[in-house]
Formats: C-alpha cells, structure tokens, sequence
C-alpha cells in the first residue's frame, strides 16, 4: 500500500508546498507587506508622529483596557462552560451549546444593536441608568459589553472538543488516587487542557482587539474618548490621512504579532519545564506527581 | 445577567477570576490575571481623574470634522482668555440621520451640528432633549453657515456630464450615499426632485425622475465622507453627488487633476443647523458654554473658519471676500419647494416614503 502511494504523493509534494507557499505570499504576506508600506509611505517621521497622536494613543489604551476586561471575563466563563457541558448531561444542555454558537453567527452590528436596545436611554433599564448617572453605552462600559458579546465562545469552543476527546479517566484516577475536586481540576483537568486554552486565549484577544461592527455601534465615536484602534483607522482613512490609517493598522498588526510571540513564548516555557504536549505522558506525569 | 452587571461596577472585578474555579491558578495565571486588570483598572482611573475641566461634546455630521477641529481650537483659546477655564471641546462624527439617533439613544451630546432640520426635530420630538421651537433661538433659524449640492467627476468630465439630466442616462454611475441616514444624501434627492419640478415636471415626472436617478446608483454608503471615499479612493462611479464643501476639499486634498467639480444650472440651498441640548448641557452645567460656542459661529472669526472650509458664510462681509471660491449656481429652498423639512420627510423619506418605493436594493 505504502508502496505504492509514496512516489505518487512526493511527485505531488512540490506542486502542495508550492500552491500552499503561494496562498500563504498572497493572502498573507502581500496583504501585511502593503500595511507596513503603506504606513511608512511618508517616512518614518509621519509613521512615528502619527502613532503620537493624543487621538491614536488613548485609541490603543482604550483597547487594551478593554481587552484587559474582555479576556479574564471571557477566559473564566469559557473554562466554566467548557467543564460544564464536556463533563456533564443536563437538561438544557444542547441549548446551551446553540447558544454558544450566536457570538459567531450573529451579525457584529446586531450584537452592538442588542445594547442600543438594552440600554439606550428610551427605555426602562437605559433609562434607570442614565437616572443614577451610569453610562453603559457610548462610554467604556458599553464598548466592553460588545467585545464580551463577540468573544464570549472562543475559549468554550476551542475547549469543548478537546475535553471530550481526552474523556474523563485521567481525572477519575486523579480522583480515585484521593485527590479532591479542586486539586484534581488545577493538576490533571488544566494541564490537559492548557494547549486548547492557550488558543481560545489567543483567538479571543485578536477578537477583542480588532473588533469593528459591534464596537462601532456603541462607540458614539467621541474623538479621543470612546475610539477603539480599529475605529480610530476608519477615522484616519476618512480623512484622507492614508499614511496614518496604516500606520494606526500596522499597531494592531503588531499588538496581534506580540500576542503571538507570547503565546510561542508560553508553549516554549511549559514544554521547558518537563510537560510534554501529548496527552498521554503528561496525563501519567500528572498522576505520578499526584501519587507523591 | 452577569454581564449587563459587570462593567457597571467596573475595576472590582480584580476578584472575578481569582474566585471562578474556571480560572487557573497553576502557572501563575492569576497573577498575569490580577496584573492585567489591575491595568485595566488604571487606564480607566485615569480617564475618570482627567475631567477637572469644562468639556463639550459636539455631534456633528460626517464632512464637518475639519471645520470643527479649527472651531474647536479657537474658540477654546478665545474662552480661555475670556474666563480662564480650560476647554476640552470632543467632537463625533458620522452620517446626520444616524448621529441624531446616537443623541436620542443616550449620546450626551451638549451641542448637535447636523445636516439638517429634521434631524434635530427627531431629537426633540422623539427624546424631548430640546424644546419643539429649537431653531428660532439662533440668527438665520440656526444655520450659521450654508451649502449647496454640486457634482464632482472625474478630471475632463469622460461622461460629459452637465446637469441634473445626465445623471439619468443610461450607464452614468452615480455616487451618493443613503438618504434615510446621510444629510447630504437627503439633500442631493430634495435638490433632484425639485429641478425636475421646476423644469415643468408634476409630481409623476419628479418621481420618474428621481427612480431612473437611484437606478444608476451602484454604491450606498450610511454617511456623505463614506461615499465621497468609495467615488475618490476606490475609483467606483462617474459622478458624485457631493456636498459643496465636501467636493471643494475633495479637489484641494486629493488634487485637481484627479478630479473637478461641475455646477448644476440649480441645486438646493441646504442649510445646516446648529443647536444645544438642554436636557444634557443643564446635566452637566454647560448652558452658557454651549450657547457661546454656537454663537461663536456667527461672529466674524467664525465665519472666516467656515468659509476657509468652503461653506458659504451667511455675514454678508465675509461671503463677499471669498466669493470667488463658490461656484454660481441658483438655489432654491426647502420651502419653496417642499414646505418645511417635516414634510419632505414625511413624504419622502419616512418609512413606506416615496423612496422606499422607488428605490429597491438590487434592481
């Protein structure tokens, strides 16, 4: 079998390298190459007065301060529900999952809808709101409401599958080896489910930074208040400063390549302190540190 | 329901994780956790602390953004010298019809600056922000500075196109944005229907009119920059109808081999208001600030502003000295014509409106 299949599939293996090389210069690498020429279009001093901009500066604090919401709060919920529907059947249970998968097939721009309608100050909860002073929409607390909404199944979806995969035993010998719940969770459950979480995370974060459409709905687009990057580039492109816009898009390219970089960064560090990646190993590594 | 709780009670959420089985503990996670929202925590204190000045928030439509930034600027300099306050004047943008609904959903504007009348009208109509009679408390029904729709096309005019009439050829690609949320869009259909009326057509004729109009139109876009970009920037149609100012920055930023701008033997007088919110300029103590900064617009430094950012200064003064910048083109108003605003919109733009009946998406 074997025999017969090799020459054919090394005949084949230039023609697969070269067309997936090719999709990866023109879908990838042209498309980042044209954003980081475009930004520096005007030199590097228009590129570096252009990320100065008091406008640009708190776009990009705003977004990380939303991301520093959206992530532990969307990384917490998705652990909970992943746990909850892998390892548990209850009423409601396929709902649940359905449920989960709106943030993906909802449109942006409804998602950020679905606040105006909440919280817009015609109505009984906006108007409670505005009563007592707080600002949900058009402020900070709104923008982060829609990226929670739009990025609130990435970690879930990712850990789903794998904890079904992996099934249960690891965790019922952690179990019957005297560990509690609690333990058990912290030194087989999470270690087992570190790679898919560490994607959910990256996903989510790349999610929270670059949203447009729910954001933009929110936002009330106050310059230099409530402008996420992404909204601060449309901005820039509508006013004719292309070299700007780029260069405001070549930060969230670059947020997006740091978050990366860590993420090699982590995988580099775990696997240096002795957890192997494949399941199996660890999953006894795990119940030997537990035995002792 | 944790969610529409947790950014009201904001940084406290430095617990949320740590007490969620769901987040990690092994790994030092929490840490990085607790670490990144206490960064979080931060930006927004700073946020909050900044605000031991006076700030106005100005809603303004999508083409206003440089002629407020310099408003913006003078006018804080000129009341700082007066009063010794310092000014933090935001501003936001984006098409008339749907700033107006931000406004209405909770937007805390102080001051609007939209396209045009209606708009306000809704704000006080529908969120009763401002009284009925808005537009009588400033010179000229509120409307500092005045505009027009011309046509801008492509450098040599390929298509040749004059008036009002060419935009109904067969393969002319017209450019304008969507009336039921651009101003300037809203404008471009008043000023189409009404030269087909005053060219002798009835209302049947004005109606044909304006349905062969949207047929050549590829492209929508919600505000008048956002079309001004798809007919400049992208290269898509063979004509835009534009706001006066809009097509004059357009020619000066981009170039005047690119493009040129034709007037139309009649166009509308469009006239964009001006006006502050009661209900939020009492709520946040800025009554006289408001007034001052709308007033600013009528005095002489402020006309010059507007007419730098080629809108039509209503001082007689300052419109002669930049006279030459304007094309001629006759105008008619929006009363003559139509009434008032309120029944332009309701004829022709509110829901089940003759727009919505002549023009179907796709066809």
């Amino acid at each position: 079998m074997s025999g017969t299949s090799r020459p054919r599939s090394s005949r084949a293996r230039p023609f697969l390298i070269a067309a997936a090389l090719l999709f990866l210069v023109l879908f990838l690498v042209v498309p980042m190459g044209v954003v980081f020429a475009s930004a520096f279009g005007k030199g590097i001093g228009w590129y570096l007065r252009s990320i100065r901009n008091p406008e640009t500066l708190h776009a990009l604090r705003l977004t990380l301060a939303v991301v520093a919401f959206a992530l532990p709060i969307n990384v917490a919920f998705g652990v909970a529900a992943a746990w909850a529907l892998a390892r548990f059947r209850f009423p409601g249970r396929s709902l649940i999952l359905t449920c989960l998968d709106l943030p993906f097939t909802v449109s942006p721009v409804v998602a950020g809808m679905i606040f105006i309608i909440l919280c817009g100050s015609n109505n009984a909860l906006g108007g409670w709101f505005a009563a007592h002073g707080v600002k949900i929409i058009f402020a900070l607390p709104g923008i982060v409401l829609a990226t929670l909404f739009v990025t609130s199944s990435y970690v879930a979806r990712e850990l789903i599958p794998l904890l079904e995969a992996q099934g249960r035993d690891e965790e019922e010998a952690a179990l019957s080896l005297g560990a509690s719940g609690w333990q058990m969770f912290r030194r087989v459950a999470l270690p087992n489910m570190r790679w898919g979480l560490l994607y959910g995370v990256v996903l989510l974060n790349a999610r929270a930074m670059g949203e447009f459409g729910a954001v933009s709905v929110v936002s009330g687009h106050i310059r230099g208040r409530t402008n996420t990057l992404p909204l601060q580039v449309e901005i820039l492109y509508n006013e004719y400063d292309f070299a700007g816009a780029f260069a405001v898009a070549s930060l969230l390219a670059l947020l997006a390549v740091a978050t990366l970089i860590a993420k090699s960064v982590v995988e580099h560090w775990s696997a240096r302190r002795g957890a192997p990646v494949a399941p199996a190993p660890m999953a006894t590594a795990a119940v030997r540190r537990m035995a002792e | 329901m944790r969610r529409t709780r947790t950014p009201g009670s904001g940084p406290d959420h430095g617990h949320y994780p740590a007490s969620d089985p769901g987040s990690a503990h092994a790994h030092g996670h929490v840490s990085f956790l607790a670490r990144v929202l206490t960064a979080g925590a931060l930006v927004l204190a700073v946020a909050g602390t900044a605000a031991a000045q006076a700030k106005l928030l100005n809603v303004s439509y999508d083409p206003t953004r440089e002629l407020y930034k310099e408003v913006n600027e003078v006018f804080a300099k000129q009341w700082k010298e007066k009063t010794g306050q310092t000014l933090q004047i935001d501003q936001s943008h984006g098409g008339s019809g749907s700033q107006a609904r931000s406004v209405i959903d909770g937007l805390e504007a102080d001051v609007v600056t939209l396209a045009l009348a209606y708009d306000i009208d809704a704000i006080a109509e529908k969120a009763k922000l401002l009284p009925a009679g808005w537009q009588d408390r400033l010179p000229s029904r509120s409307s500092p500075y005045i505009s027009t729709i011309v046509f801008l096309v492509r450098k040599g005019n390929p298509k040749k196109i004059l008036d009002w009439d060419d935009l109904v050829r067969p393969g002319v690609q017209v450019i304008t944005a969507n009336p039921k949320t651009s101003g300037a869009a809203r404008w471009a259909y008043l000023a189409a229907w009404g030269y087909e009326r005053k060219k002798g057509g009835d209302e049947a004729a004005a109606r044909d009119f304006v349905q062969r109009l949207y047929k050549n139109v590829p492209v929508m876009d919600t505000g008048a920059r956002g079309s001004t970009n798809t007919f400049v920037q992208r290269g898509i149609g063979d004509v835009l109808l534009s706001w006066e100012n809009e097509a004059i920055l357009a020619v000066r930023e981009l170039g005047p081999d690119k493009l040129e701008i034709v007037a139309p033997s009649l166009s509308i007088l469009a006239e964009p208001p001006v006006a502050w919110i009661d209900r939020n300029t009492a709520k946040h103590g800025t009554q006289a600030l408001a007034k001052a900064y709308l007033e600013f617009l009528y005095t002489e430094r402020g006309q010059e502003i507007a007419a730098k950012h080629y809108y039509r200064p209503r001082l007689e003064s300052v419109a002669k000295k930049h006279a030459g910048v304007f094309p001629q083109v006759k105008l008619f108003t929006i009363e003559e014509m139509f009434g008032s605003w309120h029944e332009a919109h309701a004829k022709h733009f509110a829901d089940g409106g003759i727009f919505d009946s002549i023009f179907q998406p796709g066809k």
